[in-house]
């Protein structure tokens, strides 16, 4: 028996939906889980009711609704809470599929770089043009920390420069590689037990427990994981839109 | 391929059915650097993300949001209720104690009062009670004085008559007034 830990990533195409150019479109098994992530959160925070002591669901609802809200008050301030939707949408909808990718035989959109990338440079494009268009050319003092002597200002600026447009790489890259080494971490220790079984018999059975209790292990930290990677990638958002929101260091 | 389809041949099969496939399409490379399935993803990606963008930001967090706030004012409702109902029964209490004192006072001054127009009654009725006491003494004091003087007077009559009454009955003759009446008088004097 074969471990293949890269297997669990591959994108399969269920249906064609139209051509762009000479590229396909697909309906894929990671579109099929980014719907899915979509209808659970819709799920979740609209199917709670609307009673003034909440119940157990609608609660899970407001949690989540005031969790996002006080990170954005903390880093943004209460200018921030005119993204709200986007940052709650990017929260919920990464927090979401990362948690439906640990059940087994799941698809988990973003151990996809193309899928954290592709929200990465949505922040990246919304605090470049959010911070222009509020601040016009004071913008760019966020490149010019105060404070700092004039003599190193420029290699200041320069490393500031590169940071900012390293961000969308950074924070894909770090959502993208927790996922994917997580899966394949829990894959090849499952593969282990399984491998361990076959190959060895009896003697292999009781081998297999260090193994199954590792997975055991990994799966927990991985559900910490999921949601802490969600949480990670919404905050930084938040600190990257308060230098939209207040420039000035 | 041939251990796989030994180990789950049904599964085996299909797996490696699709690895070649894949291979065959890409190249074999890593899934998620295949360039070929980025733009199906975007596509899926941007109408799940403008979907759920939708649904949260015109729905979702709108209504929880209504929920919260609905419930914060309650909440707030009923706390500045109740300072209000705290207030008032505190005042009430004020109030009441107020009362309270002040018909203490107000009892404490009648009772006073009263005792001393009571005092002052009582004061009257036994100094016109001893006038009158005395009035009567004195009243009374004359008319022992009077009496005694008419039955004074009456000893010397009485005394007459009997010396008059005891000489006839010794002598058989009746004696002279005159010379009775200043008998008796000297007896009387002696």
């Amino acid at each position: 028996m074969k471990i293949d830990p890269i297997h669990q990533f591959n994108i399969e195409p269920l249906f064609t939906i139209g051509h762009i150019g000479n590229q396909t479109i697909a309906f894929t098994n990671s579109s099929l889980y980014m719907f899915i992530a979509v209808a659970l959160t819709a799920v979740l925070m609209l199917g709670g009711g609307r009673q003034l002591v909440p119940g157990r669901f609608q609660s899970v609802a407001e949690i989540s609704y005031e969790f996002v809200a006080s990170t954005i008050r903390s880093t943004a301030g209460s200018e921030g809470m005119k993204f709200f939707p986007l940052i709650f949408t990017l929260f919920m909808f990464i927090c979401v599929s990362n948690l439906v990718g640990i059940i087994p035989y799941t698809f988990t959109i973003s151990s996809h770089i193309i899928v954290t990338a592709a929200l990465a440079f949505l922040v990246f494009f919304t605090v470049l043009f959010y911070g222009l268009y509020k601040n016009g050319l004071k913008f760019f003092k966020i490149f010019v920390p105060s404070g700092v002597p004039i003599y190193i200002l420029p290699l200041v600026m320069f490393i500031e420069i590169l940071s900012f447009f390293l961000r969308p790489v950074s924070h894909s890259v770090r959502l993208f590689a927790n996922m994917l080494a997580g899966h394949i971490a829990l894959k090849v220790f499952a593969g282990f037990v399984a491998m361990l079984g076959v190959s060895l018999g009896a003697v292999g059975w009781i081998g297999g427990i260090l193994p199954l209790a590792l997975t055991v292990a990994l799966t927990a930290l991985e559900l910490l994981v999921a949601f802490l990677q969600a949480y990670v990638f919404a905050i930084l958002t938040c600190i990257y839109l308060n230098d939209a929101i207040h420039p000035g260091h | 391929m041939a251990e796989k389809s030994q180990g789950a041949p049904a599964k085996g099969q299909k797996t490696g059915a699709h690895t070649e496939a894949d291979g065959g399409h890409h190249g074999g490379g890593f899934p998620p650097f295949e360039s070929s399935t980025f733009a199906s993803q975007l596509v899926s990606l941007a109408i799940a993300f403008v979907a759920l963008y939708l649904i949260v930001s015109r729905i979702a967090l709108p209504r929880v949001g209504g929920v919260i706030d609905a419930r914060q004012n309650a909440i707030e409702g009923d706390l500045a209720a109740a300072q209000k109902l705290k207030d008032e029964s505190a005042a009430a209490l004020k109030a009441y104690e107020a009362d309270l004192a002040s018909a203490r006072s107000r009892a404490q001054a009648i009772g006073a009062e009263t005792r001393e127009k009571l005092n002052a009654a009582s004061e009257a009725e036994r100094k016109t009670l001893e006038d009158q006491l005395s009035a009567k003494l004195a009243q009374a004091e004359k008319t022992i004085a009077a009496t005694r003087e008419t039955a004074m007077s009456n000893v010397r009559g009485i005394a007459a008559d009997a010396a008059g009454a005891i000489v006839q009955r010794l002598t058989g003759v009746l004696p002279d007034g005159g010379a009775l009446n200043s008998a008796v008088d000297a007896s009387l004097k002696g």
